[in-house]
């Protein structure tokens, strides 16, 4: 609260940013300690909750006041005018205070209280258990088991505690292997695949330089191929663009690794056997010794795959020119795509899918296991894991399965969200939109398929909102151990119940829940099914919306449908039970009364008349929502406004010559 | 000129692939007068399957050993590839598909032989003639009358024989304007605003030329048009070329209408690209869309370098600037361009659309397809002769009714409730205004189709397309009638490729279709349920 100087600034003006009247909202500023509140003179009411700001910028003073824009995680953009350029100071300092805390303890989720007792929240915490989960997908079984070797996050501190390995993979060669990888993050298993007994493990990659090789990881990799009875060989899926690895490579040293990683696809790989020559060289010397082939023997079940997904830092800057040349007003064509070419941002989301089904692929048709890396493993890993596990799996296109693979493969797995979301005052180059890429691709899976999710576009926008609000503890801190230390489930709410709660907003009503679990999707990624997600990006922009929502209409009509069929059977039972009882009308009547407090046809007519009703009362919202002034037709707003005097001036000449 | 001579060779064997996702087809090919079939053999289950030759735009052959391949490109998107035995049969097959495609006669065109059962001839042609719209127009105001002065087609030979023009001119007056306007097209109305009270009028460009020539009763028509209105309606002309295009337009005897004979109408130029560089959009558009191999980053390329979409929002956007000068500056609004036969009308059947509730009805929709469209004389024969993927150069070719096809298509995503019709029109209007079994689209105007007597001798699109059976592919289930006006998004950001028709042939169609056919089944689920309702309450005071 020390930040904060003024709490409430009246006159202030909100401008539209794709209006083209530049009408304005007048209206009162409050500050809070969690939000900046604007409410209109229409007493409408603007919360920004201070987590979602992502920049405030003062512009230079204008001769109405001074303008103040806030720039927001969440894509909403909002330009105030305030009057007086001390209350504009006040507001902005505060702000830039109020939205970059330095402590997890003075985030909302610490102070949000929804009116839940102890048991209620711990319940809510509860709602998602990743062992039950685990059990779903057919694990522990004869392959595949529970490690207690993290139990006290011991050998990797990003790791959840419970980790599935191959049964036959013993505790020294967990230890050994993650001490070959980067942060100790070793394969372990994400999804298994009960139908084909394939798996998809997870890992970093591989420590270079540290040692010419390590047998125990080779174990690993060699158990995991060794879990899955039905075919030997796996694949290894780099998820980085080669090109980056290639040069990268050829600053490598040790040359086992690289026995390890390459298959002999990669081998005949020109360009590769080029830079890698010396090392090649290397590897007959070894070979003379005895060593090195050996490797190339043990490792021949392997099969090397790259898929081109950029890093963090091209994802960021990605991002950001598109919601550049997104935020001008009144683009032309030229603008509007040159600018989703060149920001690259489609082409990112079509890489992070064909990684997705490329996995997928290998599971469904070679029945064969999946070992995923990046660098970390933590993001790229975790967009191609849940989003091939998506596609093979139908449960994770429910509600409550989103939720689950949500939980399992990025939370649990160390997606590092506050980092990557800035949910502290941190180093900016540690933000990347990458969870809101796997949100982009699930939604243009719902595109392809509209019947194949439970929940629709509003769910992953409004799960959206939350990975930035820290209202619920679900995704602050890194990584599990850290949520423990925070002690998140004693001292914050966990998101899923009340999404749960509200999940009438966020269903699908053309979801068909007969599909069998194993329906798998294979979306088409030819170019033009990839489209620029207006509802994401503009979802605050009013304007740019249809006026008319299909969804909602279609969730009242299945709802309605449901009634009535209910009330046709209430009244076919009551009418069976009238004719059972032989007795006079008026007995009957009240019979029917007593059974029934309000009249069925009443009831049934109230139905009828909310249906009736509701288009109307729909297109009276979408006429507030649609007129001409908030559209861009063209500067004719100007024309018509300039044309006036000229029709006045004439008239006043006629006058003049009348008289 | 009988059709046999066309056709050398009746009879092939033939494989015919329609693209990945439908099963190729094996069996006898033969070729008709007006159509090329395939019949499966005696024991497949599949159909026999028929094509129009008229909707053939364009044709390649390649030749094997013992077969040849024709790749068949059709006027609504499709690419259909045959596969024939023998080389000399399909080298006749093809020689022929290409002469009888591109016959220019109209009365031997298929709908003067089309007779399908449950149509009679005659009907549903006198559905929508302007009279039946002054007859709406006349309840609302008493400024407009119907006018007969082109009976004979000799005024205008563009206009239909009875046009609304104000009350207050009379029939010399009308023919003396109609001189000094480009092809007689004089200012005639469109639409009637009654809530606002204020007009749509389109004609053609005034022949102004370089002496900047002056009418008198040209100059009576508008000022009786802003007479008729509420009293002190200024008027706007809304001119469809660019200030600079029009001002050009005078050296070769056309023109804008001076400002200073005109008093209470103030000139707007909003340019519409129309003829060729529209046509050449559509090439360009439909190229990219064939593409099926390209990145992303090309993909958005050639998005951008087509323009359709800009053409889209210019179209849309002058209309939304009609509607809004009508509906909230109350002004009347001329429209013309050059002929007054192509952007004019684009403009002005979009604007009825955004203010009209009763034109986003089925039958309005139809009827503002008809009087705009057909009977305001777009030259359908000639802009809709060739598609996308004719090699022929192009003369009079341009898209300019798939441009409105495709503006009324994205007012219905804006506002999928409030349209009657769904995509299924559209498309079928589509496909039938570049080739049809029936008469609706045939020839450029009224005069032409009295002279062929189509009327008479072909049935009309509207009685098939109005058929029971159809109405499930037409019509939009989630329609709720909405009273006012439909401001529509002309952002980029809320504009569309329409998919459904230029990726049609291209992307499978399943996971959409299925899920229309399941919003189909909740609302009929919910017309079951309310009719079986009253039944069941009323069967109450029988106790």
């Amino acid at each position: 609260m020390e930040h904060i100087r003024t709490t409430k600034v009246e006159q202030v003006k909100l401008l539209d940013r794709f209006s083209t009247s530049n009408k304005s909202l007048t209206g009162t500023l409050y500050l809070t300690a969690t939000h900046l509140l604007f409410i209109d003179s229409h007493q409408k009411e603007t919360w920004i909750l201070h987590h979602h700001i992502a920049l405030v910028e003062k512009l230079a003073l204008t001769t109405s006041g001074c303008p103040l824009v806030i720039q927001c995680k969440n894509f909403r953009i909002v330009h105030f005018i305030v009057p007086r350029e001390r209350d504009c100071h006040d507001i902005y300092n505060s702000l830039l205070q109020l939205s970059k805390q330095a402590k997890y303890e003075d985030l909302y989720a610490f102070s949000y209280n929804p009116k839940q007792n102890d048991s209620e929240r711990l319940r809510g915490w509860q709602l998602i258990d990743l062992a039950e989960e685990y059990k779903r997908m057919g694990v522990p079984n004869s392959n595949w088991q529970l490690s207690d070797a993290n139990r006290e996050y011991k050998i990797c501190e990003t790791y959840p505690r419970e980790l599935y390995v191959p049964r036959i993979a013993s505790k020294p060669i967990i230890v050994g292997s993650s001490k070959f990888r980067s942060k100790g993050r070793f394969p372990v298993l994400s999804y298994y695949h009960e139908h084909k007994e394939a798996a998809i493990c997870r890992c970093s990659q591989p420590l270079s330089g540290f040692s010419a090789r390590c047998l125990e990881d080779e174990h690993l990799l060699q158990a995991i191929s060794k879990a899955n009875p039905v075919n030997r060989y796996m694949y290894v899926m780099d998820t980085r663009p080669k090109h980056r690895m290639q040069s990268w490579w050829a600053t490598q040293k040790d040359i086992g690794r690289i026995i390890v990683r390459i298959s002999s696809k990669i081998w005949n790989d020109e360009k590769i056997r080029e830079s890698d020559e010396k090392k090649r060289l290397n590897a007959m010397a070894n070979r003379a010794a005895g060593k090195g082939y050996e490797n190339e023997d043990n490792y021949s079940n392997i099969r090397f795959q790259f898929v081109g997904i950029e890093n963090i830092h091209v994802m960021r800057s990605s991002l950001q020119k598109l919601l550049e040349v997104n935020g001008t007003k009144g683009l032309s064509v030229s603008d509007f795509y040159s600018g989703l070419e060149s920001s690259g941002w489609l082409r990112h989301i079509k890489a992070v899918m064909d990684a997705a089904i490329f996995l997928a692929k290998a599971i469904t048709v070679e029945s064969a296991s999946v070992l995923v890396h990046c660098s970390d493993g933590w993001d790229r890993t975790s967009q191609v894991c849940s989003l091939g596990s998506l596609l093979l799996d139908s449960y994770y296109r429910t509600i409550k399965g989103f939720m689950v693979l949500i939980e399992k493969d990025w939370i649990s797995f160390g997606h590092k969200f506050s980092e990557r979301c800035g949910h502290l005052d941190g180093d900016p180059k540690e933000v990347s939109p990458v969870f809101t890429q796997f949100l982009e691709c699930v939604w243009h899976l719902t595109e392809q398929f509209p019947q194949a999710f439970e929940f629709n576009e509003a769910f992953l926008v409004q799960i959206h909102e939350h990975i930035h609000s820290c209202q619920f503890g679900n995704f602050l801190g890194n990584c599990q151990k850290e949520r423990e230390e925070l002690k998140l489930k004693e001292k914050t709410y966990s998101l899923w119940p009340f999404l749960l709660d509200d999940q009438k907003k966020y269903l699908n009503p053309l979801y068909t829940s007969k599909s069998p679990k194993f329906t798998v999707l294979e979306p088409n990624t030819v170019s033009f099914n990839f489209k620029f997600w207006r509802n994401m990006y503009h979802q605050f922009d009013r304007t740019l919306h249809p006026r008319q929502s299909v969804f909602n209409i279609i969730t009242n009509m299945n709802e309605q449908n449901k009634q009535l069929e209910k009330d046709i059977k209430d009244l076919e039972s009551k009418i069976k039970q009238c004719k059972n009882k032989p007795t006079d009308g008026i007995l009957t009547k009240e019979l029917i009364h007593s059974v029934h407090p309000e009249s069925p046809t009443l009831k049934t007519s109230l139905c009828f008349k909310e249906q009736t009703l509701l288009p109307v009362n729909h297109a009276l919202r979408t006429i507030e929502g649609s007129n001409p002034a908030d559209n861009r037709y063209s500067e004719y707003a100007e024309e018509f406004s300039k044309s006036e005097p000229g029709v006045v001036s004439l008239e006043y000449g006629v006058a003049r010559m009348t008289c | 000129m009988e059709f046999s001579d066309l056709i050398r060779t009746r009879r092939a064997q033939a494989k015919l692939l329609r693209g990945p996702e439908a099963p190729p087809l094996r069996g006898t090919l033969c070729l008709t007068g007006h159509h090329l079939l395939l019949s499966p053999g005696p024991q497949a289950t599949s159909e026999l399957w028929l094509l129009l030759l008229r909707s053939v735009d364009s044709i390649e052959k390649r030749v094997a050993s013992d077969s040849g391949t024709i790749t068949l490109r059709c006027k609504d998107l499709r690419v259909l590839q045959l596969e024939i035995e023998g080389v000399e049969a399909s080298l006749d097959i093809a020689r022929s598909i290409e002469a009888l495609s591109s016959l220019e006669s109209v009365i031997t065109s298929f709908p003067f032989f089309y007779r399908p059962k449950g149509l009679r001839l005659g009907d549903a042609w006198h559905f929508h003639p302007p009279e039946r719209y002054y007859k709406r127009v006349a309840r609302e105001t008493n400024a407009w009358r119907l006018s007969e002065v082109n009976e004979d087609f000799s005024v205008c030979p563009s206009y239909p024989r009875a046009v609304i023009v104000p009350r207050s001119v009379d029939d010399g007056a009308l023919a003396r304007s109609a001189r000094f306007r480009q092809g007689g097209r004089f200012p005639v109305l469109s639409y009637h605003h009654a809530p606002s009270g204020t007009v749509l009028v389109r004609s053609s460009q005034p022949l102004t030329g370089p002496q900047k020539r002056r009418c008198a009763e040209d100059e009576e028509l508008l000022r009786a048009v802003l007479a008729g209105a509420r009293p002190g309606a200024r008027g706007f002309i809304v001119d469809t070329r660019s200030s600079q295009a029009a001002k050009q337009a005078r050296m070769t005897g056309g023109g804008t209408e001076a400002k200073a004979a005109y008093p209470g109408w103030k000139r707007l130029h909003r340019p519409l690209e129309r003829g060729q560089p529209l046509q050449e959009s559509f090439v360009r558009l439909v190229e990219a869309c064939g593409d099926l191999q390209q990145s992303t980053d090309s993909w958005l390329r050639r998005l951008e370098g087509c323009c359709w979409l800009a053409h889209v929002k210019e179209a849309l956007s002058t209309a939304c600037l009609a509607a809004q000068g009508m509906e909230r500056e109350g002004a009347c609004i001329l429209v013309h361009g050059a002929e007054g036969t192509d952007s004019t009308l684009l403009v002005t059947s979009l604007a009825q659309l955004i203010l009209d509730p009763l034109s986003r009805t089925m039958a309005g929709f139809q009827e503002l397809v008809e009087r705009e469209w057909i009977q305001a004389g777009h030259p359908f024969q000639l802009r809709c002769a060739h598609s996308a993927f004719s090699h022929a150069r192009p003369k009079h070719e341009a898209p300019t009714f798939l441009l409105f096809l495709d503006c009324v298509w994205q007012l219905g995503r804006q506002f999928p409730l409030s349209l009657e019709f769904g995509e299924g029109l559209l498309l079928a209007l589509f496909e039938h205004a570049y080739a049809s079994p029936f008469g609706t689209f045939l020839c450029n105007s009224e005069r032409e189709r009295c002279l062929c007597e189509v009327r008479t001798r072909t049935h009309s699109l509207w009685s098939g397309l109005n058929q029971p059976k159809e109405q499930r592919k037409l019509r939009n289930p989630l329609y709720a009638p909405n009273p006012l006006a439909i401001w529509p998004s002309v952002e980029l950001q809320s504009l569309r490729l329409w998919q459904g028709l230029f990726l049609r042939w291209i992307r499978p169609p399943e996971p959409s279709e299925v899920a229309w056919e399941k919003v189909w089944q909740i609302v009929t689920d919910k017309e079951k349920t309310k009719l079986s309702q009253p039944t069941v309450s009323a069967s109450e005071p029988q106790l």
